[in-house]
């Protein structure tokens, strides 16, 4: 069990590391879904079947399709890909680089200090995932309806391809 | 009677109201109806009143019109007093202004301004009735700055030449120096005597202070500076040579006639507060003395005919300062009235003289007018007799001579003084005959355009008469001994003690004073009548002391050096006024931050997660460093 | 063999984490900046994981669902906005929106 976690979390951390390293977005996005599934795994090892199956149904499926969908609208060419490598120079990405690592340095001390006491891992299944988020979560199910009837509104809205109109004040300013 | 003394002052506030409020739709011939008429009728009400007041020998007419002023034991109310040493002032304010405003209906006729000159100068002569007029000091500054303004505005009266402009704003500023000394002067008086009332100061001083006190001299002092800077003296005399930039008319009536002595009037008032400081009597001599022999040489050097005159009152002006200074407080009175005569008298007929010429102000550019302006020429001749004191048959003979006699016989007289009068005496009459024969002698230069109608010419004989005539009603002891006006003021003004040594030398010194005065006119007939060249030669050996003279002895250049410079350079380095300084920085430093600010506003949105990750950092590691 | 699991899952965690927010300051492109911020929200989910593992209990299932339902929201509404910007800018860089700069 505990070789499979460190393998599936292996590959997790490896596939992001290729996906924030890409320049095409195409193989990005398919090593995210290589990501996405390997902590489907690690999900499931840690006994969470349910959230593993949402994991891959929507991360790795809804919402990769939807950001495919996207770069097919946006229909990117091969310069893209040339601007992507004048974009990521060392210059750029080593003072981010610095800093992530320092948080990351304080996570693993923080997370590794812990004390933690000891307890079996048990299997959770759908059943009492269901039970309770129509128990004692049903408020946050209602809100995070209401915020998806907001996304949806909201990407409707802004994504409708209207035809600009500017203000009077702002038409000289504007091309 | 004394319930119409309030329309003395009113009458010509009543025109200059009705003037200014609907001077511009009134017909040409109602504004002087108006502006003189407001000034003779209060003429009139001051003769009736004179009258009352003679032939009831009172001491003095109080009127109270109303409480002015009501505040922590200062209560000035606008109420009048009434004495002999004010009746003269308002006997010659409106009655010389009468005559002025007669003689300026003719001569003002063509000018646009025509109902604004006779709007100024009707207020003028109120406020300068109610300066000599007042009961207490608030009252009398209040006039006093009434006539300061009105002499401000008709200086610049014809305000769209620029130097006309400058020459009022300089008499305005100059005057200024001298009324804050005497303002402050007047704080003090408050301080110690918890009035401003004249009488009740009078009453009380002599009680308050011993003779020499310093307080007194203080005040006496300060009082004097207000006085030097309305009477044009040593050291505030620069503006009135510059003030001739007003009308004839103003010329004469405010810087000859009345304005101009009301520092006189002020010491004579307050004569009780400089007997108690001899020091400051002598102060007030030694100015007399010395403006005096100053404007009578920087006379001898003048081209413009107004601007002689204008070293010649304060010359004459000199000689009343004299005179109170040692105490012939009488004389300095008399000297006033007589010299507003002959000096209103002069400064008309120079002025119709230059208005004949096209407004030719130089005297060497004149000549030649005693056949074409004869009225003139008389009456000019009378005045000029009368300032350079000819004897026995002028007016100016008589007030000049008492003065001479008191400096040397009084009991505060001394030989200095004299013989400076004396001097400046022979210098009158030097400058005053030069004058006189550039003017009127020798070859006719510039020709005449305007022969003065009757308008002009009554006035003029009228003051003739004046001049010569008023002497007489003060003759001396050593014939006539007659003292009718020295014994209507000694109520007010106490008679000066002769040294009675001198008593038997009077005839002397009069005989002294007639023979300078005939040996100038001989001088001043030598240089410009029988041997013109000798003047020129004169001129050309001694050329700069010529223009030391001419210039006023450099006074305007030394106050240019040592007060308008520096202040105009203080002005051009404060010129983006240094306390803005500290608000300026303050925006410089609000700017900065929004400089800074608006730094980390970039847009870019990658900076703003590296300042949520920065903060991030920041917290995780205060938690690690604290636990 | 469960502390092992739990301290190493929420190591994982926060790798994954990190690496998302290194993705999200180093790319200009805002589609890569969007699959960044995916990947934060999948390592935070899988934090509620580890930590809903340790005790034996739904809750934190629960949570993982709800910040799957705010991804999908963020999703959606950030590609549209992807959408926008790039029909207004003719690109996909993110730091050529800085109209509101300072």
């Amino acid at each position: 069990m505990q070789i499979t976690f460190y393998i599936a979390g292996a590959i997790a951390v490896l596939s992001t590391m290729m996906v924030i390293t890409r320049f095409n977005i195409i193989h990005a996005l398919l090593y995210l879904v290589v990501s996405f599934l390997a902590l489907a795994t690690v999900f499931f090892i840690l006994g969470a079947p349910f959230a593993a199956a949402l994991e891959i149904i929507i991360y790795a499926g809804a919402i990769v399709v939807l950001i495919i969908f996207v770069i097919m609208m946006l229909n990117l060419k091969a310069e893209a890909v040339d601007e992507e490598k004048r974009w990521l120079t060392p210059q750029v990405w080593i003072g981010p680089a610095i800093l992530s690592i320092i948080l990351l340095g304080e996570l693993i001390y923080i997370i590794s200090s812990m004390e933690t006491t000891g307890s079996i891992a048990q299997m959770v299944d759908a059943k009492a995932v269901g039970k309770s988020l129509y128990g004692e979560y049903i408020l946050g199910v209602e809100l995070s309806g209401m915020l998806l009837m907001a996304g949806i509104v909201g990407a409707y809205h802004l994504g409708r391809q209207k035809k600009k109109v500017i203000h009077r004040f702002l038409e000289d300013v504007e091309e | 009677m004394k319930e119409l003394l309030w329309l003395i002052p009113f009458l010509p506030f009543a025109g200059a109201f009705i003037l200014i409020t609907t001077g511009s739709r009134l017909s040409k011939k109602m504004v002087p109806v108006i502006g003189a008429g407001s000034v003779g009728l209060s003429a009139l009400v001051t003769l009736l009143i004179g009258y009352n007041f003679i032939s009831t020998s009172s001491a003095s007419f109080h009127f109270t019109a109303w409480q002015w002023i009501d505040i922590a034991g200062l209560s000035p109310a606008f109420a009048f007093h009434l004495d002999p040493l004010s009746l003269i002032f308002i006997f010659v304010i409106t009655f010389v202004g009468f005559l002025i405003h007669i003689y300026s209906a003719e001569f003002m006729a063509d000018d646009d301004g025509y109902a604004r000159f006779f709007a100024y100068l009707n207020l003028f002569v109120c406020s300068m009735l109610i300066l000599v007029l007042a009961d207490n000091l608030v009252l009398l500054y209040f006039g006093w700055e009434g006539v300061g303004l009105c002499s401000y505005l008709l200086i610049g009266f014809w305000y769209t030449e620029e130097k006309n402009g400058y020459a009022a704003r300089k008499a305005f500023i100059v005057t200024r120096v001298g009324d804050t000394a005497m303002a402050i002067g007047l704080f003090m008086l408050f301080q110690n005597f918890h009035t401003l009332n004249i009488q009740e100061i009078a009453a009380q001083a002599p009680q308050l202070w011993v003779t020499g006190s310093n307080t007194a001299l203080i005040i006496a002092l300060l009082l004097l500076g207000g006085a030097v800077g309305k009477s044009a003296q040593l050291p505030l005399q620069t503006w009135l040579p510059d003030a001739m930039a007003g009308p004839s008319p103003v010329s004469a009536l405010i810087h000859a006639a009345t304005m101009v002595t009301a520092g006189v009037y002020l010491i004579a008032r307050t004569h009780v507060i400089f007997e108690l400081a001899p020091i400051a009597m002598l102060v007030v001599g030694i100015i007399g003395a010395a403006t005096l022999v100053i404007a009578g040489f920087a006379a001898l050097t003048q081209f413009d005919l107004k601007r002689v005159l204008a070293y010649s009152t304060i010359s004459q002006i000199g000689y009343m300062f004299l005179a109170l200074g040692v105490g012939a407080w009488s004389a300095a009175i008399f000297h006033f009235m007589i010299h507003a005569f002959f000096k209103a008298l002069l400064f008309l007929a120079a002025g119709a003289v230059i208005m004949a010429l096209h407004h030719e102000h130089d005297m060497f550019k004149m000549g030649g007018l005693k056949k074409k302006l004869p009225v003139i020429y008389w009456t000019f001749l009378i005045g000029a007799a009368s300032l350079a004191a000819l004897p026995i048959v002028t007016a100016g003979f008589y007030s000049k001579d008492q003065i001479l006699w008191l400096t040397l016989a009084g009991e505060n007289g001394n030989i200095w003084f004299f013989l400076m009068a004396l001097l400046g005496a022979f210098v009158t009459s030097i400058y005053t005959f030069r004058m006189l024969f550039l003017t009127f002698f020798g070859k006719e230069k510039t020709h005449v355009s305007h022969v003065p109608g009757r308008g002009m010419n009554i006035p003029l004989l009228v003051l003739a008469g004046l001049s010569t005539l008023a002497g007489f009603i003060e003759l001396p002891h050593s014939f006539g001994h007659l003292t009718i006006f020295s014994d209507f003021l000694s109520p007010v003004l106490p008679a000066v003690k002769v040294q009675e040594d001198f008593e038997s030398i009077e005839w002397m010194i009069q005989l002294i004073a007639a023979g300078v005065a005939i040996s100038g006119v001989y001088v001043a007939q030598m240089f410009y009548v029988i041997k013109p060249e000798l003047s020129d030669e004169l001129k050309s050996s001694a050329a700069d002391l010529h223009k030391f003279w001419f210039s006023g002895w450099g006074f305007d250049g030394l106050y240019n050096f040592l007060f308008v410079r520096p202040f105009v350079f203080l002005a051009s380095i404060n010129k983006n006024d240094i306390i803005d300084k500290f608000y300026d920085g303050l925006v410089a430093l609000a700017n900065l931050f929004n400089r800074i600010f608006s730094f980390t506003q970039s847009g870019i949105l990658r900076w703003y997660i590296m300042g949520i990750v920065i903060g991030g950092i920041l917290l995780l590691s205060l938690g690690l460093i604290n636990g | 063999m469960n502390e092992v699991q739990t301290v190493s899952g929420l190591l994982l965690a926060g790798i994954l984490f990190v690496l998302g927010l290194v993705g999200v300051l180093i790319r200009r492109n805002i589609i890569f900046m969007l699959v960044s911020v995916e990947i934060m929200l999948n390592a935070a989910g899988l934090a509620f994981i580890v930590a809903g593992s340790k005790w034996a209990e739904p809750d934190g299932q629960v949570m993982f669902i709800f910040i799957l339902t705010m991804a999908a929201s963020e999703v959606s509404v950030g590609l549209a906005l992807i959408l926008q910007i790039y029909h207004q800018l003719k690109t996909l860089d993110g730091d050529a929106a800085n109209k509101m700069r300072g």
